[in-house]
């Protein structure tokens, strides 16, 4: 179990990891605790984000439609972050933490800041590969909150149950990375 | 409990994408550019794994189908993978993996997160603006999956044959192509 795993036990692990998840609570998701952790930002400098309200479904509403939706379900985590789905989220980096510290695959200080297939493209430089990394932050987040889910939810979670959405996001997701990778990376 | 389970979960979920080599976005970049398959291999057969054994269990009763939670489809699914896409190209990361990265030191995942909390803040913003849209319009019925669940709030597309029967024919072929692909690309 050492370094990285090869695909077969490193597809075991996987998705016995998506299997216990939602046989002992529920499928894993990721992309919409980034609203949550903006909301509770938000809050921090509004006083009427969110209200406690009798007649929303989860008792909380907020003036944005966003956090509003389904019965205030968002908004009612934004005022209870410590719920399960925010937990799991922070404890995915104490994981990662874990791993590299147990003999998992360790990157070097250079691929730290950027992977080899940009440092030969792109060059060393930290600011290019941070402000690539961060615009594509912006499109990775907006497009999975459009989407309703991300890699995980839609498509770990969703293909597993067989969902049409899963199949419909692994798509549109690489219908769209393929070309531009071959575009910005090359083929070798 | 709920909070114990979530840091356990949470915790292997991230040690699991960790030691496949998802945190490092030089082997997402290679997955896209398909220059090196090994990831979507891993990614194929852990569909499988999961699917199999949960329809398994869901048929014999071991699992609780109200524990299903199946996203409705709609255009924006679509729509929104591919800006997911582009950016995932762009900067190697997608929002677990970016998250998990931050544990393995990387500074460049730091970035990503933070444009990520931006995104979502974006799209929370205009949120208001595509309710209604064609954009939202549900496909097929909206929280609608492939083979049956024992679950009555989905729909499944084929009826007739039981669930498990569908998604056990799905699994092998995803656990056959996850086999047969090319780690590397000649």
């Amino acid at each position: 179990m050492t370094g990285q795993l090869n695909w077969f036990k490193g597809g075991i692990l996987l998705g016995l990891v998506f299997l216990f998840a939602v046989v002992l609570v529920k499928p894993i998701g990721v992309s919409t605790q980034f609203v949550i952790l903006d909301g509770v930002i938000w809050n921090i400098f509004s006083q009427e984000l969110i209200e406690e309200s009798a007649d929303s479904k989860t008792g909380y509403s907020s003036k944005n439609a966003y956090l509003n939706k389904s019965g205030g379900k968002y908004a009612k985590n934004v005022a209870h972050p410590l719920n399960y789905s925010f937990v799991f989220v922070v404890s995915m980096i104490l994981g990662a933490f874990l791993s590299a510290k147990t003999k998992g695959p360790n990157p070097t200080e250079l691929d730290r800041v950027a992977p080899e297939v940009w440092r030969t493209k792109f060059g060393e430089q930290g600011l290019k590969r941070y402000i690539a990394t961060f615009t594509g932050g912006v499109l990775v987040l907006f497009g999975a909150r459009l989407a309703g889910g991300c890699t995980s939810g839609h498509m770990m979670s969703g293909m597993m149950q067989t969902s049409i959405s899963g199949y419909l996001f692994a798509l549109g997701a690489f219908l769209a990375a393929v070309p531009i990778a071959v575009i910005m990376f090359g083929r070798k | 409990m709920d909070i114990i389970l979530a840091i356990i979960l949470g915790s292997l979920f991230g040690f699991a994408l960790h030691r496949v080599g998802a945190t490092n976005p030089q082997i997402i970049i290679n997955m896209l550019r398909l220059a090196d398959l090994h990831l979507i291999k891993v990614i194929l057969f852990a569909i499988a794994i999961s699917s199999a054994l949960l329809f398994t269990g869901l048929a014999i009763g071991l699992i609780n189908p109200a524990h299903l939670s199946v996203k409705t489809s709609y255009w924006g699914v679509l729509v929104g993978g591919v800006i997911l896409g582009i950016g995932w190209a762009l900067a190697g990361y997608c929002p677990g993996t970016g998250v998990a990265a931050i544990g393995d030191g990387r500074k460049d995942a730091i970035f990503f997160a933070v444009g990520g909390l931006c995104g979502a803040y974006i799209y929370m913003l205009v949120y208001s603006k595509f309710k209604g849209s064609v954009l939202l319009e549900k496909i097929l019925g909206g929280k609608v999956t492939l083979a049956a669940t024992p679950n009555e709030s989905f729909g499944a597309i084929i009826t007739g044959i039981p669930g498990v029967v569908v998604a056990l024919i799905v699994a092998l072929a995803l656990g056959v192509i996850a086999w047969k692909l090319p780690s590397k690309s000649s």
